[in-house]
């Protein structure tokens, strides 16, 4: 057993000399590789930054609970508290018609127009702040539907749609980045695996010699993987670097974009789960890739 | 260690190689195959050694019927077999040392063990000195000495030859040969595949005589 872990480390060792020894050809391969990770990599990193974007938006949802005019200050505190204490209810925040004026005058730039009218036309305001964001914008409309039926009220408005709407393009998004991610990763599988069918076909006559000695298949096939894992996995590692190098690059411009709309926005890298799983993702296809081209050659070798 | 009962060769395009050859070779023994160059003696060693299957006939060698041998026993049997090519198959972009010692890697051996081994095998050869060389580096003759080092640093029961002596003048060749007795005075069943009559003349050894892919002669067992 003790033997057995040895000769792995020999061969772990060889393989990686083997490498520096033809660095050319490994850095173009590892280079491929890295390149055709770093893009759905990327595309994922870039998902995530936007769901934060969406994220960001569904903690200021609200529902705008418009009441009937004419309702008594009483009235209104006490559906204010009927509200308060329903499910699904974090935070309510009334709103008076003279102070919804106000804003209304501030806001809109109709300011002295709307000091010709005799009466305030505003109805009094609830604003509601739903729990649980995680849910989604899909319980909040739930909510703002039984609030627009509670008496008094005359319209209960969750308009947040666009965050839905958002939400369902990201998650299309995903889908996208995923089936893209699995053709790159055959894509990687198919660039190891003819690295590897060229150097089996380069050693051609010393795997003879070594199948002429009695050297066993696993034992003829083992460099070759290590050689397509080591590629794999420094594939991965330059992914991460180009990622990581292209969102750094990007940072700047987007603080500058994330200032501009008043937020403190700022560019996510790939976080450490998500590029170990690119290490080994990109270390399992490159052992996989190998296997399966070794597998095929090494059969048509025959010393005769 | 070696019996053959019958055995044909029929290689696609229907030539024949082997045609019904029958012989025994006991333990220890040192036989000659001889014969012209295409007589069959290149291809009895490969059915030896696996390379080729015979057509019809049965083969055992090393107490096995090699018919009956899976694919993945097939190194296995090779490394209980010591073979020593023409054109010696040595690796070029490795020393003298790791050449001799590439079947004991292949067979698992710990560090000291092949290294002990090794330079034993080297030393039977005359070659210490030169294992740190490349093969290109050395002469005909060293270059087939590290082909026989190779071959019996597993120490076999079996070495077998192919046209051991064929690049080299007469010399080299008798150096060669003499190493070959010296190993089957060991206890080695030695197999030599030659069509140098001089050698087998100075060694007066068992010969098997092919022609046309037929044994024509069989001297039996001689004593020297």
């Amino acid at each position: 057993m003790k033997n057995h872990l040895l000769r792995h480390l020999q061969v772990f060792f060889y393989s990686l000399g083997e490498l520096a020894r033809a660095p050319l050809t490994a850095f173009m391969t590892v280079a491929v590789i890295g390149i055709t990770l770093a893009l759905p990599a990327a595309l994922y990193a870039l998902l995530g930054n936007l769901q934060r974007v969406g994220g960001g938006w569904d903690e200021g949802a609200r529902i705008s609970v418009f009441l009937r005019l004419g309702a008594s200050q009483a009235a209104t505190q006490a559906l204010a508290g009927q509200i308060r204490a329903m499910p699904g209810v974090a935070d309510v925040r009334y709103i008076s018609p003279t102070a919804a004026l106000k804003e209304f005058k501030r806001l809109s730039g109709f300011g002295n127009t709307l000091d010709l009218l005799d009466s305030n036309p505003l109805p009094a305001v609830l604003l509601v702040r739903p729990v649980n964001q995680g849910a989604g914008a899909g319980a909040a409309q739930k909510l703002a539907q039984t609030l627009g039926r509670l008496p008094g009220v005359a319209l209960a408005q969750f308009d947040l749609e666009w965050v839905r709407r958002l939400d369902a393009i990201l998650r299309l998004a995903q889908r996208g980045v995923l089936i893209l991610a699995l053709l790159l990763g055959i894509a990687v599988l198919l660039v190891v695996g003819n690295t590897i069918r060229l150097a089996v076909l380069s050693r051609r006559s010393e795997i003879e010699v070594i199948k002429l000695i009695g050297g066993t298949d696993a034992f003829i096939r083992r460099p070759f993987l290590y050689a397509g894992l080591f590629q794999g996995l420094f594939g991965g590692l330059l992914a991460w670097i180009l990622v990581a190098a292209s969102l750094a690059l990007l940072a700047g411009p987007v603080r500058n974009l994330a200032g501009l709309y008043g937020s403190d926005f700022e560019l996510a890298g790939l976080g450490l789960r998500a590029g170990t799983i690119l290490l080994l993702g990109g270390a399992a296809l490159g052992w996989s890739g190998s296997r399966l081209a070794v597998g095929r050659h090494l059969r048509a070798i025959e010393p005769g | 260690m070696i019996q053959l009962s019958n055995v044909f060769k029929r290689y696609p395009g229907g030539f024949d190689a082997l045609r019904n050859v029958s012989f025994e070779v006991a333990d220890g023994e040192l036989v000659f195959i001889t014969g012209h160059s295409g007589a069959g003696k290149s291809t009895l060693l490969k059915i030896l050694t696996l390379i080729e299957h015979a057509s019809r006939g049965q083969v055992v060698v090393n107490n096995k019927n090699v018919a009956r041998l899976p694919r993945r026993r097939i190194p296995y049997f090779r490394r209980e077999i010591g073979v020593v090519f023409q054109d010696n198959k040595l690796l070029h972009d490795r020393t003298v040392f790791d050449n001799v010692a590439l079947p004991l890697v292949v067979a698992g051996l710990s560090h000291q063990e092949i290294g002990r081994r090794t330079r034993a095998a080297l030393d039977k050869v005359g070659l210490l000195g030169k294992e740190k060389m490349r093969p290109i580096t050395l002469s005909g003759g060293e270059q087939q000495r590290v082909g026989i080092a190779r071959a019996v640093v597993n120490k076999p029961a079996l070495l077998l030859a192919d046209e051991p002596t064929g690049n080299l003048d007469a010399d080299m060749a008798d150096q060669i040969i003499d190493l070959f007795d010296d190993f089957n005075r060991h206890g080695v069943c030695v197999l030599i595949a030659t069509h140098d009559l001089r050698q087998i003349q100075r060694m007066r050894k068992r010969v098997l005589a092919l022609k046309d892919g037929e044994l024509i002669v069989d001297s039996g067992s001689q004593t020297a």
